[in-house]
């Protein structure tokens, strides 16, 4: 059953790039939710995530990238430490860079037409490549392989085609909880009260005492650190970066976030993992230069067929 | 207020709007303006600029920019794939007149052959690019300003990659060349020595610079009137406020297709120029940046006002094809003319060549922000409202009925 | 009202009109009769479901249930545009001016449905379409003219103070021709005197174009000095429908306005302008 492996082994790689494409975007969900605007800027946010993540730990661990460069080693210890600090740098800095954003490039445009701030997002996408043709130059940088690739199938003693590496599962690692956090602190906690309250109905939640520019903000910070952890694992994952990587990703992750249902958070989930699937089967059973093309394709038929997405009843009701 | 006209029948009293009087000043700018364009090749030749070759290219660019105006300026729809449609205009000419094109194995011969000539295959190209626009825009124009944006991005990335993956038709990466040429009294444009009339002139790109010209001014002359139609004005008012409009008689849809569709043909004439002067085209021509520069020019100048339009034009392509370079240059000469090694080698690393996407990223944050109506506005709007006007008495009544009296009242039916 | 037996002179027909936002119902099976040349008013309190019942007959709304009648043909399921080139022409609660275009601009836009010449034939300046257009002109000035506006023909529309936009939006629902003409609150934000001219102009717009009229106010003394007919609205339901006197002493509109009885009819014809 070599094909169906081959299918399980898509699906494995598919899952895994879903929940980095997951996290990018919840970022476009969660602005689109609050102010509908459609954050362009966001994917290139994620890859000045990764840009950082990988100056952090070339930093960190100029001689730890030696002792792993031979892959089956395990790592040592501290790289644990390095990849936590990394981490932590690379939200802060998406989360800063996100809401500097919107106080400079959208916050005045908030209530103009929905042309204007599509198209300052824009002018920041073009920045922030510029940005990042600047910091690390045209061609992809390599992260350092700090995450050893075990297959984990293997060392279960069972012979198969299928790999499932350690690298899988540290990005499951990463991502559920984050999204889990997130989740919980938009339901439970009060600014994400404030948060719901400012998406359903600004001026009626401003009137209800919520101060609405914070509220933006921190929508806007929370998207910029989840982009910022995407960054970094996404770089760990497939070992590199490189400045166009913001444009194909954040439109992977932004027709995710249509598909599932924009401004609808299970909805990102639920297109992230669809549309992390729908690429690696694209790339397994076609090619992998017609992936882009399907992937367009599928936003095109979904905002055709159905705009408000699978999921899209929130939004709706919303409106 | 005077006695109240009497009406007659063939009166033209009403039809006398005032003269703008800013329209005489703009009249003998326009001259001046056109007198140096018509004169620039030789003015070219004489002084030496040599910026003809940059010139053709821009002049293409800012008619693209002007067909992209009809779309996001006049209708108010947000397309970011448009150069998908000048891909579109630019293969469907190479597809009718190159040597190395599918259809190139079976017009010859055929009752077709016809359609390799230049001037045919452009206005196929016309006709093509504007069928595309109507084809993206029947299922779509029905969705919200941003998600329609979203499906024109789509669509002009899926384009250059199906004209990058399709080889076998397309040549793929390596494009399509060499395409046919335009062609006139038996000269063939970009080919040395020409012969008209049997003289043999050495006319080099000059031919195509006065092609694009035409085909320029044909655009604005057909933009003018398109604008000032029954269809331009429903473009005006379905983008000031869409639900008026269709209280207003007008078909939101429809509409919004005739903007779309005749934005796409005229992308479509300017494709098939721009393959025939550059001879060889390829998918990278027509990018996502590509639709983003284009859309850099018509915002900049002045949304929706054709004058502004082509000055935001003139100063972004002015920038990307000659000062760009001109300035980059001037900065490595002024760094070294430092003398040190270090301030000289700092000013040499400084190309705006290749930060041009950053220079337009920048124009499109600071325009939004800043000016969101361009440079030269889309006229007419005061800054402040007309507060003190009197209130004119509504009743004299007389001349009221007979004004009213004079619309006819019942339509047939 | 009882249908009478010239159903001819009907012009609008509504019956059982009703339209359901989730669990709130805007407007409650409404039945409703406007005669050619008459002048209709709809009152009510805010809320009441007035600009939602215009908003059905408009198109700009999908009824709930029920149906509208316009010229013995039945409205349902087409959109706004085709309504308006049936003969409905409207004007907007919250001025819906296309502000950015000439006042005359604005006129020839009312215009469209009446207009033929399609891109080609304007773009090569037909001898049709120039006739089409030199005659648009005539007629949209003429247009202003009676709105007292021709002076600033093209100054943009949002250039204008509020009373003269009120004027302007008449103009140019006028343009389309309609038979049937909504105003949408036509006086609100006018000051006395322009409210007198505003009532004049309609009366006269009436006289010259024949148009059936109708009118949603909250100045009675817009809806008692001009309406033949004067329907009441509350909580979508209609209370009352007769002369502008009869509904005045209508004990349920009474009750509708000033809540519990606590006034007399005397005292309430004084009092109804603040609505
Ligand atoms: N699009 C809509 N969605 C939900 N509810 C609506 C909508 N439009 C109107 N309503 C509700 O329907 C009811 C009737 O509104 P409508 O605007 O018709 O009242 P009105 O009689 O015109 O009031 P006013 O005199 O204030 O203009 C109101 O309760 C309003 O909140
Ligand atoms: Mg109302």
């Amino acid at each position: 059953m070599l094909t169906f492996e081959y299918f399980l082994q898509q699906l494995v790689t598919g899952l895994a790039n879903g929940m980095l494409i997951t996290l990018v975007a919840i970022g476009y969900t969660l602005v689109y939710g609050i102010v509908e605007i459609i954050n362009f800027a966001h994917g290139d946010v994620f890859m000045l995530g990764a840009f950082s993540s990988v100056t952090t730990l070339q930093a960190l661990g100029a001689q730890a990238v030696k002792r792993v460069a031979n892959k089956d080693q395990s790592p040592i210890p501290e790289t644990y430490l390095w990849l936590l600090i990394a981490l932590v740098t690379s939200m802060v800095f998406c989360a800063t860079l996100n809401v500097l954003i919107e106080r400079l490039a959208y916050r005045r445009l908030r209530r103009g037409s929905r042309m204007a701030p599509l198209i300052s997002a824009i002018g920041v996408s073009f920045i922030l490549q510029n940005v990042g043709i600047y910091w690390k130059g045209v061609s992809p940088v390599n992260f350092p392989r700090y995450i050893p690739q075990i297959d984990l199938v293997k060392a279960m003693g069972i012979d198969s085609f299928v790999r499932v590496t350690t690298k899988d599962v540290f990005v499951l690692i990463v991502t559920v909880p984050l999204v889990i956090a997130l989740t919980l602190f938009i339901q439970r906690t009060k600014l994400g009260k404030a948060m719901r309250a400012t998406a359903q109905d600004r001026d009626a939640a401003q009137l209800m005492g919520i101060d609405t520019n914070r509220t933006i903000a921190l929508t806007f910070l929370l998207g910029g650190a989840l982009a910022g952890a995407a960054g970094l694992v996404s770089g760990l994952y497939n070992n590199t970066a490189g400045f166009q990587m913001g444009f194909s990703y954040g439109l992977n992750s932004f027709t995710a976030a249509v598909l599932g249902g924009i401004g609808n958070l299970n909805g990102a989930m639920l297109g992230g993992v669809f549309i992390g699937i729908l690429a690696a089967m694209s790339d397994g059973y076609l090619d992998a230069r017609w992936t882009p093309v399907v992937i367009f394709g599928t936003l095109n038929l979904v905002l055709i067929i159905r705009p408000s997405g699978i999921l899209g009843q929130d939004l709706a009701e919303r409106a | 207020m005077q006695t109240a006209p009497r009406m007659t029948p063939g009166r033209r009293a009403y039809v006398e709007v005032p003269a703008d009087p800013q329209q005489t000043r703009n009249r003998i700018l326009q001259a001046i303006a056109v007198a140096f364009i018509v004169a620039y090749p030789f003015l070219d030749l004489l002084f030496g600029w040599q910026a003809l070759l940059a010139f053709i290219p821009m002049m293409l660019m800012i008619t693209l920019a002007l067909g992209l105006n009809i779309v996001v300026g006049y209708a108010g729809l947000l397309d970011l794939g448009y150069a998908a449609f000048y891909a579109i205009g630019a293969y469907a000419a190479a597809f009718f007149t190159s040597p190395n094109s599918p259809l190139a194995r079976v017009l010859p011969g055929s009752p077709f052959a016809w359609m390799q000539d230049f001037w045919v295959a452009m206005i196929m190209a016309v006709l093509v690019s504007g069928f595309a626009g109507a084809l993206l825009g029947a299922p779509t124009l029905r969705l919200r300003g941003d998600y329609l944006a979203l499906v024109t991005l789509g669509f002009g990335e899926i384009v250059p990659r199906l004209i990058k993956n399709l080889e076998p038709w397309t040549k793929g990466v390596k494009g399509m060349n060499p395409i046919g040429r335009p062609y006139l009294f038996g000269c063939q444009f970009g080919v040395d020595p020409c012969e008209i009339l049997g003289m043999k002139l050495k006319l080099g790109m000059i031919p195509y610079y006065y092609l694009t010209l035409v085909i320029g001014a044909i655009s604005i002359f057909a933009i003018i009137r398109l604008r000032n139609s029954r269809l331009g004005r429903a473009w005006a008012a379905i983008r000031d406020d869409e639900i008026a409009a269709q209280g207003m008689g007008i078909n939101p849809v429809t509409t919004k297709l005739w903007a779309f569709s005749l934005g796409a043909s005229f992308s479509g004439a300017t494709g098939a120029i721009f393959g025939a002067y550059l001879q060889t085209i390829s998918p990278d021509q027509f990018e996502y940046s590509t639709s983003v520069i284009v859309l850099c020019m018509v915002i900049l100048g002045g949304t929706g006002n054709i004058w502004g339009v082509m000055l935001g034009g003139l100063l972004i392509q002015s920038f990307d094809r000659i000062f760009a370079e001109r300035l980059t240059g001037w900065i490595h000469k002024a760094g070294a003319l430092t003398g040190d090694p270090t301030i000289t080698a700092a000013f040499n690393s400084f190309d705006l060549l290749k930060s041009r996407l950053l220079v337009f990223g920048l124009c499109l944050v600071l325009i939004m922000n800043l000016r969101p109506q361009g440079i030269l506005p889309n006229r007419k709007r005061r800054e402040t409202a007309l507060t003190d006007l009197p209130e004119e008495d509504l009743v004299p009544e007389e001349s009221v009925l007979i004004a009213g009296a004079d619309v006819p009242t019942e339509k047939p039916r | 009202m009882t249908a009478s037996n010239d159903s001819s002179d009907v012009v609008l027909d509504v019956t059982g009109l009703t339209k359901r936002f989730g669990g709130l119902i805007a407007v409650d099976s409404v039945d409703f009769q406007v005669r050619r040349r008459q002048i209709v008013s709809l009152i009510g309190p805010n809320g009441a479901g007035k600009t939602t019942f215009f908003n059905m007959v408009a198109g700009q709304y999908e009824p709930s249930a029920g149906r509208v009648i316009f010229n013995g043909k039945a409205l349902h399921g087409l959109r706004p545009h085709q309504i308006t080139a049936r003969g409905i022409g409207r004007t907007f609660q919250n001025i819906r001016l296309f502000t950015n275009e000439t006042l005359l601009e604005n006129v020839l836009v009312g215009m469209h449905s009446r207009l033929k010449s399609g891109p080609f034939a304007s773009l090569l300046r037909l001898p049709s379409q120039r006739r089409e257009e030199n005659e648009a002109r005539e007629k949209g000035m003429a247009l202003l003219h009676l709105v007292r506006l021709d002076r600033y023909a093209n100054e943009a529309a949002g250039n204008l103070p509020y009373g003269m936009q009120r004027r302007l939006e008449m103009a140019r629902a006028l343009a389309s021709e309609p038979q049937l003409l909504l105003l949408d609150e036509p006086t609100a934000g006018m000051n006395p005197q322009e409210t007198v001219n505003m009532i004049a102009l309609i009366r006269r717009v009436r006289d010259a174009f024949g148009v059936a009229v109708l009118l949603i106010e909250h100045d009675m003394q817009v809806v008692m000095g001009l309406s033949e007919r004067v329907t009441v609205l509350n909580y979508g339901q209609k209370i009352a429908e007769g002369t502008p006197l009869d509904v005045q002493r209508n004990d349920n509109v009474i009750e509708a306005y000033l809540g519990r009885r606590h006034k007399r009819p005397e005292d309430e014809a004084a009092d109804g302008g603040t609505h």
